[in-house]
């Protein structure tokens, strides 16, 4: 997957662990609980899959918002890309 | 450098969230996308036929800043529906999947089950093409 606007200063920054984003969502939304993958390899695409009854309630835009914000401007900067798959511990 | 202010790049945005039914901001065109959430994204509506106008943000990066700022969502690309935010590439793919982006746009659901790969074949009637040379 190639998305071109990329640039040497985003490369500048320190990119993330899987490991380091897990923490962060699971330290953010108490009780969830994500798993996640480096896509690429690079530290810069990732995909989350996150269970977390924070979510009930919630639109799935809602659910992805709550996510992002964790991240703030980090996303689309050092984070690339992060895709998400939201759901709660029912379903 | 270009005279096209922040402002008008803003009410620009508004209007053709406002003024067209199915509005897809992305990477590239629907033909020729940028990036594959792009692609995904336009790959889902071009499978349910339904008439679209999409916004290459690529060409000034004011574009993606100004839709971010009046979405409130981060990345590339956002469909809205109705003037309304549905989502991103994740969610756009995940609703073609369960037919509930079907059910939102009023079309029917195509026979294959299978999630779309190839992109729209051709360009929507709709798009608001005049965009990149007023941006200029």
């Amino acid at each position: 997957m190639h998305c071109s606007e990329q640039s040497a200063a985003i490369f500048a920054e320190a990119m993330p662990s899987a490991t380091e984003l897990k923490n962060r969502i699971e330290g953010a939304l108490p009780g969830a609980r994500a798993e996640i993958q480096d896509l690429t390899g690079g530290g810069d695409h990732f995909r989350a899959e996150i269970v977390s009854d924070r979510f009930a309630g919630l639109s799935r835009i809602d659910q992805h918002k709550l996510v992002y914000d964790i991240f703030g401007t980090e996303i689309g900067g050092p984070i690339h890309a992060l895709s998400l798959k939201t759901s709660t511990p029912e379903g | 450098m270009t005279d096209t202010t922040e402002t008008q790049i803003r009410e620009f945005l508004e209007k053709s969230i406002e003024e067209n039914e199915v509005m897809l901001f992305m990477k590239g065109t629907p033909n020729q996308p940028m990036c594959g959430f792009s692609a995904r994204t336009a790959a889902a509506l071009g499978a349910l036929d339904v008439r679209y106008a999409a916004l290459d943000i690529l060409p000034d990066p004011r574009i993606r800043q100004e839709l971010s700022e009046l979405s409130g969502w981060p990345t590339i690309p956002q469909l809205f529906v109705n003037g309304k935010l549905v989502g991103g590439a994740d969610i756009v793919t995940e609703m073609y999947e369960t037919g509930e982006l079907a059910e939102l746009l009023g079309t029917d659901q195509p026979a294959a089950d299978e999630a779309p790969e190839a992109p729209a074949a051709e360009a929507p009637q709709s798009a608001p093409l005049g965009l990149e040379n007023r941006l200029r």
